[in-house]
C-alpha cells in the first residue's frame, strides 16, 4: 500500500465504492478515493470516461446508485458549503444583464440566510477573490464582455467566495489560449497552499507540470496517490487513442466515413 | 388629451395601465433572460381555461383565471425544470388543453357572455375600481418578492447548477418565479387581453435589454417603456376609436423595430 506523509489527516473527499449509471450504462464503476487536504489531484481520462459525473457526484448534482460520498466528514449536502465549483466555461447568453462583480458575489449566497444585505466584510470578500484572479479592474463590466479565459477566472473567484476549502474545477483551460492556462495554473498552484484541488483535464501536458498527483478514470479509478502515469493508466488511456493521437482534430478521427463520401464525391467530380 | 382625462373610467385605465406596467417590467425581465416566453404564452392561454371555469360555476372569471393560470403555471414550471427534452412539445399540449378546455366549460354555462370579448382582446377602459385594488396587492406581492430574492433569482438566472450547489433552493425558487409569471398574466389581461399578454411581457424588457446591460436598470427601464406605450396606446385608441389592447401592442412593437435599429447604427 502507499505510504502517505498526510495520511494522519481525515480525508477531506472521501469515496467508497461508488457506482453511477445514465440509462442503464455504467459510467463509474467501484469508485474508491481519498483526498487529503492541500492535495492537487489531476483526473484524466477519454470522453465518456466519468470525469465530469464523479465531480458532479462530489458536488452532489448526481446521486450514485450505488455507494457513499463523504465531504468534510459530511454528507454532499451539507459538506458542498466548503466546496468552490468552477464549471467549464461554455456558450453562453452574451446578453444576459449581469456584471463581474455580480457573478462573483454568487458565491455568497450558499450557506448563508437569505434576505440579507451584503456586509462590508462579505463586499471584501468579493474583492479579495477578485484580485486572486488579478479581475479587480473588470469588476464593472458585464460577463457577456469579457473573454473566456476572463470568464474562466471570474469563474474562479466566484469559486473563492464561498472560502471553500476544495476547489473543483471541470475543463478550466479546455477553451483559453496557451499564455492564459498557465496564468491559471499558476493561479491554482498558489491557492493550493491552503485549499485541496482537484481538477479534470484533458491536457495532459499541463497537468503533469502542475498537480501533485494524477489519477487516471475509464469507469474504473486508477489512483495510487502519485504523479507517475503507470503501465496500467497507459494501457487504459490507449483505449481510446483519440484522446491521445487526434487531440484537437476528434472529428477528423471519428467521422472517416463523411470524408470517405466526400472523396467519392471528389472523384465523381 | 385633459379632456379624455376627465373620465373616471380613463383615470382607472391610466392607473391600470401604471400598475400592470411595473409587474410586467419586473416579471418580464426575468421572462426574457431566463426563455421562458414560450412558457409565459402557455400560462397565458391556459388562463382561458379559468375564465371558462368561472363562468361554469359562476364565481368571478378572474379569480377562476387566477386558480388555473396558477395550476397550470406550476404544472409547466415542473415538467420544464424535469424533462430534458422536449418540454416545449408538453408545454405547447398544455397550452392547447388549457384553452380547450375554457372554451367547452363556457359551452356548458348557460347565459350570454357579454364580456367575454374583454378577456381576449383587454378591456382597459372597463377596469373597475375593485380591479385597481386587487392589481395593487398582486404588485406589492410581487415587488416584495423580487426585492427578498433579488440575489437568488438573478442567481438561478444565471446559472442554476451553480446555485444549486451552493444550496440556493433552485427548484423551490423557479416555481415561485413562475408563480409571479402567472399572477402578472392574469393582472395583464385585463389590459390587453389574454392573446396579447406575451407582448407587454416581452417587448419593454426587450427594448430595455438592448439598451441597459443591469437587471435592475432593465426592469425599472421596462416598467417605464411600458407605462409609456400603455399611456399613447390609450391615447391613440381613445382619438382614433380604435382597440385599446391591440393599439397598445401596435405601439410597443413599432417602438421595438426602431429601437432595434437605432441600437444596429449606434453599435456598429
Amino acid at each position: 500500500m502507499m505510504e502517505k506523509e498526510n495520511t494522519m489527516l481525515d480525508p477531506v473527499i472521501e469515496i467508497r465504492n461508488v457506482w453511477a449509471q445514465y440509462d442503464g450504462c455504467t459510467v463509474l464503476e467501484a469508485i474508491d478515493l481519498a483526498v487529503y487536504p492541500t492535495d492537487f489531484i489531476g483526473l484524466i481520462g477519454p470522453n465518456g470516461g466519468g470525469k465530469t459525473t464523479l465531480l458532479k457526484i462530489i458536488l452532489g448534482l448526481i446521486k450514485p446508485s450505488r455507494g457513499l460520498v463523504h465531504v468534510n466528514g459530511h454528507p454532499v449536502e451539507a459538506g458542498r458549503c466548503q466546496v468552490g465549483y468552477v464549471p467549464q466555461v461554455v456558450e453562453m447568453d452574451r446578453q444576459f444583464p449581469i456584471r463581474v462583480w455580480e457573478v462573483v458575489q454568487m458565491g455568497l449566497l450558499g450557506c448563508r440566510k437569505p434576505f440579507q444585505h451584503i456586509t462590508q466584510a462579505e463586499r471584501d470578500v468579493v474583492r479579495y477573490a477578485l484580485e486572486q484572479v488579478d479581475l479587480a479592474e473588470l469588476e464593472d463590466r458585464v460577463i457577456g464582455d469579457l473573454s473566456v479565459g476572463q470568464r474562466q477566472r471570474v469563474y474562479i473567484a466566484r469559486a473563492l467566495t464561498t472560502s471553500p476549502t476544495i476547489l473543483l474545477l471541470d475543463e478550466p483551460t479546455a477553451s483559453v489560449d496557451p499564455q492564459v492556462a498557465s496564468s491559471i495554473y499558476d493561479m491554482l498552484a498558489r491557492l493550493n497552499k491552503t485549499i485541496t484541488i482537484i481538477m479534470v483535464s484533458h491536457d495532459m501536458n499541463a497537468v503533469s507540470a502542475y498537480v501533485k498527483t494524477i489519477g487516471c478514470l475509464i469507469t474504473r479509478l486508477h489512483y495510487h496517490g502519485s504523479k507517475e502515469i503507470t503501465q496500467e493508466m497507459a494501457d487504459a488511456m490507449y483505449a481510446c487513442p483519440v484522446e491521445l493521437i487526434a487531440h484537437g482534430l476528434p472529428h477528423r478521427v471519428l467521422s472517416p466515413h463523411t470524408h470517405e463520401r466526400t472523396h467519392t464525391g471528389d472523384h465523381h467530380d | 388629451m385633459i379632456e379624455a382625462l376627465q373620465y373616471g373610467f380613463m383615470r382607472n385605465a391610466l392607473a391600470a395601465g401604471v400598475l400592470v406596467s411595473i409587474a410586467c417590467g419586473i416579471i418580464g425581465t426575468y421572462v426574457v433572460i431566463n426563455r421562458i416566453v414560450f412558457l409565459s404564452g402557455g400560462i397565458a392561454h391556459t388562463a382561458y381555461g379559468g375564465i371558462g371555469l368561472g363562468y361554469l360555476l359562476g364565481i368571478n372569471p378572474v379569480i377562476g383565471a387566477i386558480a388555473f393560470s396558477l395550476i397550470s403555471a406550476l404544472g409547466m414550471g415542473i415538467v420544464h425544470r424535469r424533462t430534458k427534452e422536449r418540454s416545449d412539445t408538453i408545454i405547447g399540449i398544455m397550452w392547447a388543453v388549457g384553452m380547450a378546455l375554457g372554451i367547452i366549460f363556457l359551452d356548458l354555462s348557460p347565459g350570454y357572455k357579454a364580456d367575454l370579448m374583454s378577456y381576449l382582446f383587454g378591456s382597459i377602459l372597463a377596469v373597475a375600481s375593485s380591479d385597481l385594488i386587487i392589481m395593487f396587492i398582486l404588485n406589492i406581492i410581487i415587488v416584495t418578492i423580487v426585492v427578498l430574492f433579488y440575489r437568488e433569482l438573478q442567481a438561478i438566472s444565471f446559472d442554476e447548477t451553480f446555485a444549486f450547489v451552493v444550496n440556493v433552493p433552485v427548484d423551490r425558487l423557479y416555481l415561485l418565479l413562475i408563480a409571479m409569471v402567472a399572477l402578472t398574466v392574469v393582472m395583464t389581461m385585463r389590459i390587453v387581453g389574454l392573446i396579447m399578454v406575451i407582448a407587454l411581457l416581452t417587448i419593454p424588457p426587450a427594448i430595455a435589454g438592448l439598451f441597459v446591460k443591469d437587471m435592475k436598470r432593465m426592469m425599472l427601464f421596462s416598467s417605464l417603456l411600458s407605462i409609456l406605450f400603455t399611456f399613447i396606446g390609450l391615447m391613440l385608441s381613445y382619438f382614433l376609436n380604435l382597440t385599446s389592447g391591440a393599439t397598445i401592442i401596435l405601439v410597443a412593437g413599432i417602438s421595438y423595430f426602431i429601437s432595434f435599429f437605432i441600437r444596429k447604427i449606434t453599435s456598429t
